[in-house]
């Protein structure tokens, strides 16, 4: 095995142990948690938030490929994209497939 | 051990109209074509996504290997970037509980949780009976995950066809997708306040500090959400 397989067999078990991390001390803790507490209520409101804020930073402040798009074009297409959903009764299809469209599209006009 | 009938209503819950399966289709696919990009062969691929299946950690993986960066360096990035699994873990497992079901189930079936299998349980969990909702919830979680491994195989295939545009198109499909998902989420005041409050704050945080904007952020938006409804009770 070369020094570079070797490495990255490392970095998927160093990244898949933190990860799995995170999500068994959410069952172990969640052990002692029941579901009409004020403790499962305040993490109710921890999870949605911080998938909110995750979210947001990928659009704001992307890593990778969407670091080349200007941050005007990614806000309208995602504004456009929230009006299609509201549109379309909630149907997260039509906004999911028409995103790529949309940015694809304002890319090379804009 | 694990009641079939419950499994596979889960199982087949990607296929309905909010199914996040061409998201998560476009993610992995674009993270399969990344990780052949930087080297990684396609059994790594496969296994990053396989004992991984987490988006924005195995993203922080590539970025830091790329860099070089110490396993110390790597383990507290993507645990920093995952540390909301354990509050979407604690605000779920609760729903799914029944003394008549072993634990190992749970133990084994947190590696599905995800994003989108997350808000699929979340929506669903009402209608399934108490005894049965960790069966339903492995067939989402055997289906998300399916499709995530599946996709980064692809992606890694056909790596060499995608051009610069469409990895940018592709990256754009998985933000969008869960934000109205998220959206449509909103039942009350207080899911209502962390959703748009954590839209805020997270990136406002990342001019503070990048690493840890989406825990202050999230954190800082949850407490206010929580706060919010403790007054409107």
């Amino acid at each position: 095995m070369t020094n570079l397989s070797s490495n990255i067999i490392l970095v998927i078990a160093v990244t898949s142990a933190a990860t799995y991390l995170s999500r068994s001390l959410g069952v172990l803790f969640s052990e002692r948690i029941d579901e009409n507490s004020k403790i499962f209520r305040f993490f109710d409101c921890i999870a949605y938030s911080t998938l909110a804020a995750l979210i947001s930073k990928v659009v704001v402040f992307p890593a990778g490929d969407l670091t080349e798009v200007n941050s005007l074009i990614k806000f309208i297409v995602v504004f456009a994209c929230v009006i299609v959903f509201f549109i379309t009764k909630r149907n997260l299809v039509y906004p999911t497939i028409l995103s790529a469209i949309f940015l694809t599209v304002l890319i090379k006009f804009i | 051990m694990i009641n079939s009938a419950y499994f596979f209503l889960g199982f087949k819950s990607v296929r309905s109209t909010d199914s996040p399966a061409i998201a998560l289709g476009c993610s992995f696919l674009a993270i399969g074509a990344l990780l052949k990009n930087i080297g990684f062969n396609f059994q790594q691929s496969f296994f990053s996504t396989f004992f991984t299946y987490a988006l924005p950690g195995q993203l922080v993986m590539a970025e830091s290997f790329l860099i070089g960066a110490s396993l110390v360096n790597i383990f507290i990035g993507v645990w920093l970037v995952n540390a909301r699994l354990f509050p979407m873990a604690v605000s779920m497992f609760p729903l799914l509980k029944s003394k008549e079901q072993p634990k190992w189930k749970y133990y084994l079936s947190c590696h599905f949780l995800a994003v989108s299998s997350w808000l699929i349980m979340k929506k669903d969990y009402k209608t399934i009976n108490e005894k049965y909702r960790i069966d339903f919830w492995m067939g989402i979680g055997t289906a998300t995950w399916s499709i995530a491994i599946f996709s980064t195989v692809l992606g890694f295939l056909v790596s060499d066809y995608l051009s610069k545009d469409m990895m940018i198109g592709l990256a754009i499909v998985n933000p969008v997708y869960f934000f109205c998902m998220l959206l449509g989420s909103i039942k009350n005041i207080v899911i209502g306040t962390s959703v748009i409050l954590g839209t805020i704050l997270g990136p406002v945080f990342y001019l503070v500090s990048p690493e840890w904007c989406i825990l202050y952020g999230g954190v800082t938006a949850g407490v206010t959400a929580f706060l919010v409804g403790e007054f409107n009770d």
